[in-house]
């Protein structure tokens, strides 16, 4: 681990001056820094720890729920307005890694975290152009079987990791940045960035700057939403595939639709093809159908991770009949 | 070779129950006068003479089991290695150091998580409890005297990760039926599969 200092700074101003100086990094959870620290991927000279800025309130607001970037995945995932009203929220978090980290994990840092691409994380003998730009992508040749389909370059093909993103990212979640420069406002869908020739930047997030809270509307879609994860396993595993869905159903038709992808992008992966394949029809099981085969048009094979083009599929489709009450 | 007795609940407390002072006391037997870098005892010692010289060195204060100690640790220290190389508290184990098992398993401020994934610092001043700190003046935590009626363990080394972790959940109630159990123990991993026997513990000290 490379040598730093450590500053735990208690007011926000004075933690984005602190983060503000070159080789400086925010430490919240530290379920994900810890670890890319131990792996050298992480190399900051200056760690700043936030986790007693006052960021951890769940708030009811005008319009929604703003929810501050220190609150844990664990407490969010119980709150009970989350639970009644953005169901997939806390269906994400509730799949989402152990109960000791989801003690630990700050909903910002959740947002933040990097991908568990393991060419990215062995530094000691693999390329990986997100770690070290232009040394190539070791997994399009190599053991890509987990890897993304949807939104890949031929610079990287790693999936983002977060479940909570994918269900954020569905329902509209907007993003309160600070930093030395103020404070902006950033639609979630538009936080992470797709590889492009430019793996190594990842989000919207400029140095110095943190997250404050997210914001999420509230909607009918929101309230009848769900998350449904496809993994190896059973228990505390990354998805294979994902579905965050939301609909608004009046009499049998789809009023509006909200959906996004996990497992397979290499973004938090809003599926508006998808979303736009079911608005004003009836939920059947054909209508499922089409619309996961409308957004997958556009996926790509890398070899051993060609499944995941059909099981994001079924994936979706079985999402949104659990969600119409097996409608379908 | 003698094999030390089979420990069993209604015994009395061997005389030095310590499987740490057992692995040294059978170690030093084996091994005659070649024993220097025995168990991190002198990873430890080589870490406090680096802590005094080290200029980055911060000053924390832990409050393990009750007990505050106030010390001077590179900014790096987990709060894992903290417990055990610096503090000499090693029923917490270190597992996988990445999150993925479990067994460094401890209680802060009420909460159970893995203290491989934070550093000692972010940890100064709560209250810590690791599984020296469960048994109440010599007597066994219901949790702890049903994993050994129900073979909650082979091996042992998670097992100070799972009671941590057990304890934890019950307190959180997440224990409504085994199935319940088993996917909020799922960050405690058991090599030698000992899971019918946690399961089983579990829910008889609910």
């Amino acid at each position: 681990m490379n040598p730093f200092d450590f500053v735990r700074e208690h007011e926000i101003p004075a933690a984005v001056k602190s983060g503000a100086r070159e080789g400086a990094k925010f430490i919240a959870g530290g379920t994900n820094v810890v670890d890319l620290l131990k792996c050298d991927v992480e190399r900051p000279t200056h760690l700043v720890d936030i986790n007693a800025l006052p960021l951890g309130k769940i708030e009811t607001v005008s319009g929604g729920v703003k929810i501050g970037s220190m609150v844990r995945m664990s407490d969010l995932a119980a709150n009970s307005h989350i639970i009644q009203n953005f169901p997939a929220i806390s269906q994400a978090l509730l799949v989402s890694a152990s109960p000791q980290i989801r003690n630990m994990a700050s909903i910002g840092g959740n947002l933040m975290q990097r991908t568990r691409c393991p060419y990215f994380r062995e530094l000691t003998w693999t390329p990986c152009n997100k770690r070290n730009p232009g040394s190539r992508c070791s997994a399009i040749e190599g053991e890509n079987r987990l890897h993304a389909v949807l939104g890949t370059s031929d610079a990287c093909i790693a999936t983002h990791p977060s479940d909570l993103a994918v269900a954020v990212a569905a329902l509209d979640g907007v993003l309160t940045l600070r930093g030395p420069a103020g404070e902006r406002k950033v639609n979630a869908v538009d936080f992470h960035l797709l590889p492009g020739n430019t793996p190594h930047l990842e989000h919207n997030l400029k140095h110095g700057e943190i997250i404050e809270s997210i914001f999420i509307p509230d909607a009918a879609y929101a309230k009848r939403s769900a998350y449904l994860k496809i993994r190896d396993r059973a228990a505390y595993e990354f998805a294979l595939a994902s579905a965050a869905v939301g609909l608004d159903i009046s009499g049998d038709t789809i009023r509006s639709a909200r959906i996004a992808f996990g497992g397979v992008g290499t973004k938090p992966w809003r599926a508006k093809f998808a979303e736009a394949a079911l608005v004003g029809q009836r939920p059947t099981p054909n209508i499922f159908r089409a619309a996961a085969e409308a957004e997958m048009k556009s996926a790509k094979s890398y070899g051993q991770n060609a499944f995941k083009i059909e099981f994001m599929k079924r994936t979706l489709v079985r999402a949104l009949t659990d969600l119409t009450g097996g409608a379908a | 070779m003698t094999l030390p007795p089979c420990y069993r609940p209604d015994d009395e407390e061997p005389a030095d129950p310590s499987r740490r002072s057992f692995m040294i006391g059978s170690a030093v037997a084996t091994a005659g006068l070649i024993v220097t870098p025995l168990l991190g005892e002198a990873a430890r010692k080589d870490a406090a003479a680096t802590q005094q010289a080290d200029p980055n060195a911060i000053p924390v204060t832990l409050d393990v089991n009750g007990k505050v100690h106030t010390l001077k640790l590179d900014p790096r220290t987990t709060l894992l290695d903290a417990l055990r190389e610096h503090l000499d508290i090693t029923g917490t184990k270190k597992g996988c150091d990445q999150g993925a098992c479990g067994a460094c398993t401890v209680i802060v401020d009420g909460r159970r998580i893995n203290s491989c994934l934070t550093l000692a610092a972010m940890n100064s001043g709560k209250k810590i409890v690791t599984v020296e700190g469960l048994a109440n003046e010599g007597r066994l935590q219901t949790i702890q005297a049903a994993f050994i009626r129900r073979d909650g363990f082979q091996c042992g080394y998670c097992t100070s990760g799972q009671l941590c972790s057990a304890v934890a959940l019950i307190r959180e109630g997440h224990t409504r039926s085994d199935v319940e159990i088993r996917e909020w123990m799922s960050g405690n991993v058991c090599r030698c599969g000992c899971y019918m026997g946690i399961v089983e513990a579990v829910r008889e000290s609910i």
